[in-house]
């Protein structure tokens, strides 16, 4: 291993610009001429909009133009999209309701769009909002997505307010591994609604350019040829090729800056409209009411069990809230992201699940970090861990019995699990976290008035997102292969064009890395070139820890490529075939004798091109590849827990934390631990602080950061970060992926702690201090005994 | 987000007096905080516009104020819905009971209101503190009234 290839714990590139505050975001990009977008949004859950007054608006100093849902309807802008098709049982397409940027007859959120105000500056548009008055009739919210199907309907197109009632697996075979099952564990879950909160609020700049037609739109995407492919192809803004997208740096997004929201295609359409530039940039409390949220899931789960603890069946009955409207990828979330992993780590014989999707007067929900996965582990992990309680058997004992050992394996649910040693993560997990030094401990605290608990969550997810013919069958719209495109320049520096996107991941310096291993060149000849439509030919950006596994991969083939290329070049410097040339650690050797020719040397060559002519090879050394996953990777491990509650205050304080993630190979460790942290502390906000709430009408309570809790450095212990590792096969750099793996373990595994301590499994998620003191006051704690 | 809030404020004056200043437009504009205008445009009806600021969020609130189940001189119900524009908007009422105690009048007000809008977003922390101020603002202000006959 070099100081700077595969494995090597490399300083992130992209951090010096970062901290020193030169990172480009789309609000840092100014263009000449640019006004503000500022919105008006609905005040009201649910109302039909009567009238619009628009003209004091259109007076006040420094407004350009006032717009509204009617505008929009008149210059017949397309509405947004769900862009995965999914069928209910019955064989129906699911029901999407019309989703205009503006509404233009009824507003279905606090916080939907009715009209855009286009000034010179932010302020001026903020007070020239102020004016526009709206006059509504407010009609009674569906707020609880648990009676959403008994309330008024929301949409035309969705009776009882359900999009879909969906299932996945053999509901026969389950009922009867039921009927004969020994023991039968029983759960009621809610998975709480979590607001996102990337850093960077969303942005979007959009500059028309008359001379050509074309339109540049500047955006806080994850994903910018598939948002210049929705814009172009179903809002019809523009024809894709005169549809420039570019993401900047992006700061962080956790799936909330995937999908395609009304106020970019808002600023398209404006900036069209008064031939100026045209800026929105969120602030937080727009965000609290128009970034699509997380989870919000209402589910009942039964295991059943033999005799000898062995897992005969798992059956669920999920009721998923997808919000107002149907956001850009949220009906594949609660089905083909949750149910396809309710095996868990698990050989369970039968699963079958039942998903029922249904509109609210709320923000939209869709994908937030581990999308589907985490809800599904939550599940299982619950599940397991309650029943071995039931049954007096040791939580690890039991998973232990039911692992998944032999591989390739088969679930019930369509996912094909390919590598795995899920003993060898728990193992190693029991080790680190000290396990049978914990009845010492929990004996220890209970002298200091305190409760001690331990959970386990051995979770499961499914990355490498994912292989596309597997997708479409199961009603992707698009496929999610990958693209790279390595540039070799003549002095041998390289730059890598990737669909992928970062927005903290580090990709500039892991993707360098393969590079400077696999070429044998200095890390620092390496650029990484991402986030523009105009650069990069096509992607599908980041999300579903995918990157690596799927980016890199199409990387390695495009290196192949050029490796190939560059073979043939050498073969002409040293007149010698194209197949005794071998090329190592950056030289080009003929076999069996001491001639060689160096890497920037063959990239010289196939540029001036003197050494062949045009009938023998082309010149320039430059190839591109498209990588399609054949499965997705399955990363994997166990985290253990030890909370420590104060029993007269409810406070739970993390004391403990292990990790051992199986996310096969690691290219940078730092990197991966990194990752690691950020998705603990998002499953532990899960747990233990963050929760979304509305009240009965539909309003927002928890609307800013004095309600909504994020978590915090002193909420979190030091964490232990160990991996194992087990080759992924399905792709050339064995990567499963290790983005979403904190965020899914995590809050199975704080609950099963906090549930073990108490002594009661009544808790719902956040499991803040006054849950913790009411269920402990409505329990008989088991430590007493 | 719904709010309630309850209270009562001892006045020295008799209960025709405080009763008589309760319907008077005039007395009622100025002892409202931020009340702009306050103009009667029916029986019992008015038109008002006041301006409140409730943490980061300041809203100037149009909207018809009614007072119903009139039971002189023991009370009445006043109502409103106040349009915020983007700050959002304020619905309620608050009903008013009189009745003779020390000498003078022991005025009770109880009152329930909905909030909605960023008011709800962001003021949810400050709305009760800042409605409380508002009604003792108010009450303060119509005490000096009545006391100044």
């Amino acid at each position: 291993m070099s100081a700077t290839g595969i494995g090597a714990a490399v300083r992130r590139k992209e951090d010096f610009r970062f901290i020193t505050g030169k990172g480009q975001y789309v609000d840092d990009v100014v263009r000449p001429g640019e006004t503000r977008a500022v919105f008006v949004r609905s005040p009201h859950a649910r109302a039909k909009i009567k009238s619009i007054d628009v003209s004091a608006a259109r007076k006040m100093p420094g407004v350009i133009d006032v717009l509204t849902g009617a505008d929009l309807a008149n210059d017949k802008i397309g509405g947004l999209i769900c862009g995965w098709m999914i069928h209910s049982k019955d064989g129906t397409p699911m029901k999407m309701a019309p989703h205009p940027a503006l509404a233009a007859t009824t507003v279905n959120h606090v916080g939907d769009a009715v009209a855009v105000v286009i000034a010179a500056t932010v302020a001026q548009g903020k007070d020239a909002a102020e004016k526009v008055k709206v006059d509504y009739e407010v009609l009674a919210a569906v707020v609880d997505p648990a009676k959403a199907k008994s309330g008024p309907q929301i949409h035309e197109i969705a009776a009882k307010n359900t999009i879909y009632e969906w299932s996945l697996g053999d509901s026969k075979a389950t009922d009867t591994a039921f009927a004969n099952a020994k023991h039968v564990t029983k759960l009621d879950i809610v998975n709480n609604r979590l607001a996102p909160n990337a850093m960077e609020p969303r942005a979007a700049l959009a500059e028309y350019d008359s001379g050509t037609d074309q339109l540049t739109l500047w955006n806080t995407t994850q994903n910018p040829h598939v948002a210049r492919l929705v814009i172009s192809a179903f809002v019809g803004i523009a024809p894709e090729h005169k549809l420039r997208v570019i993401a900047p740096d992006v700061g962080g997004g956790f799936g909330s800056k995937i999908f395609i929201y009304p106020e970019e295609v808002v600023c398209l359409w404006a900036s069209r409209k008064v031939r100026r530039p045209v800026k929105w940039t969120s602030d937080r409390s727009e965000a609290f009411v128009t970034d699509a949220h997380g989870r919000d899931h209402v589910t009942h789960a039964e295991l059943a069990l033999d005799a000898n603890g062995k897992i005969l069946a798992l059956r669920a009955h999920t009721i998923a809230n997808l919000g107002a409207y149907m956001s850009t990828f949220s009906s594949s979330v609660p089905t083909y992201l949750y149910a396809t992993l309710l095996s868990g780590q698990y050989d369970i014989p039968q699963i079958y699940c039942e998903v029922d999707a249904v509109y609210t007067n709320t923000v939209p929900v869709d994908a937030y970090r581990g999308a589907g996965r985490p809800e599904a582990t939550f599940v299982v992990e619950r599940l397991v861990e309650v029943a071995a309680r039931e049954l007096g058997l040791d939580p690890a004992e039991l998973r232990k019995r039911n692992f998944v050992k032999s591989f390739p394996h088969q679930t019930p649910v369509i996912m094909a699990y390919d590598a795995g040693d899920y003993g060898a993560s728990l193992k190693k997990a029991m080790e680190l976290a000290d396990v049978k030094g914990f009845s010492k401990r929990k004996r220890e605290a209970a002298r200091h008035g305190k409760l001690r608990g331990l959970g386990y969550s051995t979770y499961i997810e499914a990355c490498g997102i994912a292989p596309s013919q597997a997708v479409g069958s199961l009603g992707a719209g698009v496929g999610l292969w990958e693209s790279a495109e390595v540039r070799v320049n003549p002095t041998g520096s390289v730059e890598v064009l990737t669909g992928t996107h970062a927005h903290g991941q580090g990709h500039e310096t892991t993707f360098a890395q393969l590079v400077s291993e696999r070429l044998g060149i200095p890390f620092d000849s390496v650029s990484i070139v991402h986030g523009d439509t105009d650069k990069v030919q096509f992607g599908m950006g980041t999300y579903g820890s995918r990157s690596g596994a799927v980016g890199m991969s199409a990387i390695v083939k495009a290196l192949d490529k050029v490796e190939a290329k560059a073979k043939k070049v050498a073969g002409f410097m040293m007149e010698a075939a194209e197949g005794d040339i071998e090329f190592k650690d950056g030289k080009f050797t003929v076999k069996g004798t001491d001639k060689s020719v160096g890497w920037g040397d063959v990239a010289l060559n196939a540029y001036i091109a003197h050494k062949f002519t045009g009938a023998e090879l082309e010149p320039g050394l430059k190839e591109t590849s498209f990588y399609d996953p054949t499965n997705f990777t399955f990363p994997a491990g166990c985290h253990i827990a030890e909370v420590e509650i104060d029993i007269e205050t409810g406070k739970t304080e993390i004391v403990n934390w292990t990790a051992v993630d199986d996310f096969g190979t690691v290219i940078n460790p730092m990197i991966v631990e990194g990752q690691v942290h950020g998705g603990i502390a998002q499953g532990v906000g899960q747990a233990m602080l963050e929760g979304v709430v509305y009240d009965k009408e539909g309003q927002l309570v928890t609307g800013s950061m004095m309600d909504y809790t994020m978590p915090r450095a002193h909420d979190l212990p030091s964490f232990k970060v160990e991996t194992t590792e087990t080759r992924a096969p399905s792709n050339p750099l064995g990567i499963k992926g290790c983005g979403e793996a904190g965020a899914i373990a995590a809050p199975a595994a704080v609950i099963n702690a906090i549930t073990d301590a108490i002594g009661t499994e009544q808790i719902a998620m956040p499991a803040t201090a006054n849950a913790v003191w009411a269920a402990l006051s409505r329990a008989t704690p088991r430590a007493a005994a | 987000m719904a709010m309630t809030m309850t209270g009562e404020v001892q006045l020295a004056a008799s209960r025709e007096t405080v009763w008589a200043k309760l319907n008077d437009v005039e007395v009622l504009k100025a002892c409202i905080p931020g009340c702009e205008e306050l103009n009667m445009t029916g029986e019992n009806e008015m038109q008002a516009v006041a301006t409140q600021k409730i943490g980061p969020v300041k809203a100037r609130f149009k909207g018809k104020v009614q007072l119903t189940d009139l039971d002189p001189p023991n009370g009445y119900k006043i109502s409103g819905e106040g349009d915020g524009g983007i700050a959002g908007f304020a619905k309620g009422g608050a009903t008013v009971a009189l009745t003779d105690k020390d000498g003078g009048t022991l005025l009770t007000y109880n009152v329930e209101a909905q909030i909605g809008g960023k008011l709800a977003q962001l003021g949810q922390r400050l709305i009760n503190g800042a409605a409380k101020k508002v009604a003792d603002d108010f009450f303060q202000r119509f005490a000096a009234a009545v006391a100044a006959g």
